[in-house]
């Protein structure tokens, strides 16, 4: 065996430190998967505090997940559905053989979804600056509009919004990265290195992304859905 | 040496393919490399540094210690010195000690494989540790931290005048080297084994690491999830932990203890598998209970992750969780007593020699037999409300961190240091020195027992005249304690210049990384493809005492 890396067939490179493509391919397949633990146990410890604190102050929680556009939450929760079929679809490609031009089409579109998802966060976000429901000092200034909205317990919807904007904010970092590798991937795609019998970068890419969409899928019913059900009959906007 | 089917190989002949240290002189061969052990090499003279500081900053307060009143600093440079020492040691040396050295180095040839499962993110996290400890030394330069190593808020996200949210990301981004570490080797155990080495043939520092492996990937993303939280508490006055914003304290330090009481089993697991290896060796037998010591290490590993609350007795937590807490914690004592009794299982009637190794691996078994036990009394519901907070915690956790993890790190180095680098060092320095750090020790820390039972406080900058002697003891001890380290330093460095050339296997051990790597190992490891056909630690039966040398 040579202690080069050596082409093989389709342009997929065995690494010089593995014995063949099998061993590759499950070892990139443990590595991802093992880190993807890792960031359940990262956002594990937020949804900790969601759950505490929902708890502790279950009207402050009701009250302030009112305060979130369910409309603008659905349609990102819809658009990044889209966005995992379009990615499972681009994988699916490449397993069965088909070649580059649909491939990189497939992760374009995949690219075009996550793109939306964040420009929506972006308005969402800015609608929360207008109402003034930013978690800093001000939020809990008495004559101001979070203070008019949740009365006496402005502190702790104060500490809602808190962990709205980190665990979103969190998510839409990882969609960031997400995006960033997904020119990478398309980058190697026009190469041709996916191929029916080889595609490990194109499915751990997937596999990433698919995990973002999903803990996307925890955190729209725990933040947005949750208040509105709690409010009993006809608590819908 | 026995024809029977048990034979110790001497190791390969010196290969003609240069070895990792010769394989490229550049200091960008070093800088960018993929391989392991120049890897682990980066990771020793950074950890060296930072071990350095460290211990520094503990002589610094040792030195201010000895007597009751503040002569050298005001009490907030002494708030500053204790928690940097604490996050110094424990971030920057004690969790990468042993796995991102000896680990690094000796995971992929002991498993009989090239290199690690992803060698490109094995060099990405000594990047990140790097960039992490460059943080920290920010930190200092800035003015330092006084929170305490534990960063409780709302101390540290409210109150504290100093680089709090800097110590915090710190930590955070050093955490990510700890991950990367223990997704490398976690995927390297399961997939890149040479063919034979079947996982009950595997060496127990595998097994140790293996263990590791899974606290870092468990664990630490809860305690960069924590830090964070309360950094960006801090810099952006949000309200998650401070009481005043109707947050929860107890939240945070349950939060810090779920991963920073596993990271005591980061420290110490690792320092429990080179113990065994050397144990194995100096005693010439397979390691008793050899199963029993492997599935040892995954119990503490598994248990060690739901004993937290046993640092929080005296947060007001409900007294049924105190007393799940307690019972687990006594549990956990079990597979560490296990490891221990098959240690000295081990010992009785094998051909034990004391080379300088060995001399570690046996004030390890002493120390880590008083720290372990210390810690049942701090378990104990009742004991625990008078000692919790005094020097007697002090004492028990540095008998673990540095009694037994520092003493295993020092046996590791020693071992593997005519692997690691091609030459053996002085056996008298390297034995006096030991001896030396072994007395340094004890004088250090048992009076702190004393003065803990009698009821000094941590973290105290003056104290009472009457605990003056006890004070005086353990500060003499410190400056002994230097002096041995600094002895042994200086011994090993001048062993890597100037030691005499050794053999691929100076000890006779068994193990591929004896038997079947040089000294030090080609780049690939391995001129052939080892293939396994036995189990570890299978050293012929009544051999004459060790034959080393
Ligand atoms: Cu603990």
């Amino acid at each position: 065996m040579s202690d080069q890396a050596h082409a093989v067939p389709g342009g997929v490179r065995l690494a010089h430190h593995f014995d063949d493509l099998e061993q590759q391919h499950e070892s990139a397949q443990l590595g991802m998967w093992a880190f993807m633990l890792t960031e359940i146990m990262f956002f594990g410890g937020l949804f900790l505090c969601y759950i505490v604190y929902r708890n502790l102050y279950p009207e402050a929680w009701q009250l302030a997940s009112h305060q979130l556009n369910v409309l603008m939450g659905g349609v990102n929760t819809a658009v990044l559905i889209c966005s995992s079929l379009t990615m499972a679809l681009a994988i699916r490609t490449a397993q069965t053989g088909g070649g580059r031009i649909p491939q990189i089409g497939w992760l374009a579109l995949t690219l075009l979804f996550g793109t939306a998802f964040l420009v929506i966060k972006t308005f969402e976000y800015k609608e929360k600056f207008e109402h003034g429901l930013i978690p800093g000092p001000s939020f809990i200034d008495p004559s101001g509009h979070a203070a008019a909205v949740f009365g006496a317990e402005v502190r702790h919807a104060r500490i809602f919004f808190s962990l709205y904007f980190i665990m979103t904010g969190l998510h839409a970092f990882h969609m960031i990265v997400g995006i960033g590798m997904m020119f990478w991937t398309m980058r190697c795609s026009w190469k041709g290195y996916y191929t029916a019998s080889n595609y490990d970068g194109l499915e751990m890419f997937g596999l990433y992304w698919h995990f973002v969409d999903i803990v996307w899928i925890f955190l729209f019913p725990l933040l947005y859905l949750l208040g509105a059900h709690a409010t009993g009959g006809g608590g819908h906007h | 040496m026995s024809s029977h089917a048990a034979t110790i190989r001497p190791g390969p002949e010196r290969s003609d393919k240069p070895s990792y240290l010769t394989d490229g002189h550049t200091l960008k061969s070093w800088l960018l490399t993929v391989d392991h052990k120049r890897i682990a090499i980066l990771y020793l003279a950074a950890i060296t540094v930072f071990f350095s500081v460290g211990g520094l900053l503990a002589l610094l307060i040792r030195a201010e210690l000895f007597t009751p009143k503040g002569d050298l600093f005001d009490s907030d440079t002494y708030n500053k010195l204790f928690t940097l020492h604490g996050i110094v040691m424990i971030f920057f040396f004690l969790i990468p000690s042993i796995p991102a050295t000896l680990g690094n180095f000796l995971i992929p040839i002991m498993i009989g494989a090239k290199d690690v499962a992803f060698p490109k993110i094995n060099l990405l996290s000594w990047y990140v540790y790097m960039t992490g400890g460059s943080m920290a030394v920010l930190v200092i330069v800035l003015g330092g931290v006084d929170t305490g190593w534990t960063l409780y808020p709302p101390f540290s996200s409210t109150y504290s005048n100093t680089n709090v949210a800097l110590t915090a990301m710190a930590a955070f981004v050093t955490g990510f080297s700890s991950i990367l570490t223990g997704l490398n080797f976690m995927v390297t155990i399961h997939k890149m084994r040479a063919p034979g080495m079947t996982w009950f043939r595997l060496p127990l520092f595998i097994w140790a690491h293996y263990a590791t492996s899974l606290v870092m990937l468990l664990g630490t993303p809860v305690i960069a999830i924590t830090v964070l939280t309360m950094a960006i508490e801090r810099v952006f006055h949000v309200g998650i932990f401070d009481p005043t914003a109707g947050g929860d304290p107890v939240l945070f330090q349950h939060m810090f203890w779920f991963y920073s009481h596993p990271a005591v089993y980061i420290m110490i697991l690792p320092g429990m598998g080179v113990i065994s290896e050397v144990i194995a060796c100096f005693t010439r037998k397979r390691i008793f209970g050899y199963a029993f010591v492997a599935m040892s290490s995954l119990g503490i590993a598994i248990i060690g992750f739901i004993v937290w609350g046993h640092h929080m007795y005296v947060t007001g937590q409900s007294t049924y969780a105190d007393i799940v807490f307690s019972i687990l914690t006594y549990i956990v004592a079990v597979p560490s007593a296990i490891k221990t009794f098959n240690w000295t299982a081990t010992m009785y009637k094998g051909s034990v020699s004391m080379d300088t190794p060995m001399v570690y691996a046996m004030c390890f078994m002493g120390l880590f037999l008083i720290g372990g036990l210390t810690g049942l009394f701090c378990a104990n519901l009742g004991l625990d409300v008078h000692i919790h907070d005094t020097y007697f915690i002090v004492a028990h956790f540095h008998y673990v961190m540095v009694g037994s993890a520092m003493f295993a790190y020092l046996a590791g180095l020693h071992f593997w240091f005519p692997k690691i680098t091609g030459r053996m060092y002085s056996e008298g320095p390297a034995k006096f020195g030991a001896i030396i750090i072994f007395i340094g020790f004890n004088l250090t820390f048992f009076p702190q027992f004393i003065l803990g039972y009698l009821g000094m406080p941590r973290r105290y900058h003056f104290y009472p005249e009457e605990w003056q002697v006890l004070n005086v003891l353990s500060s003499a001890g410190a400056m002994t304690l230097g002096a041995g380290i600094l002895l042994s330093m200086l011994n090993i460095g001048w062993a890597i210049v100037a030691g005499a050339k050794a053999s691929a296997n100076p000890w006779m051990a068994k193990g591929l990384e004896w038997e079947n790597a040089s000294s030090p190992p080609i780049t690939a490891n391995f001129d052939e493809a080892p293939i396994v056909t036995e189990e570890a630690y299978n050293y012929p039966a009544q051999l004459p005492s060790a034959a080393h040398h």
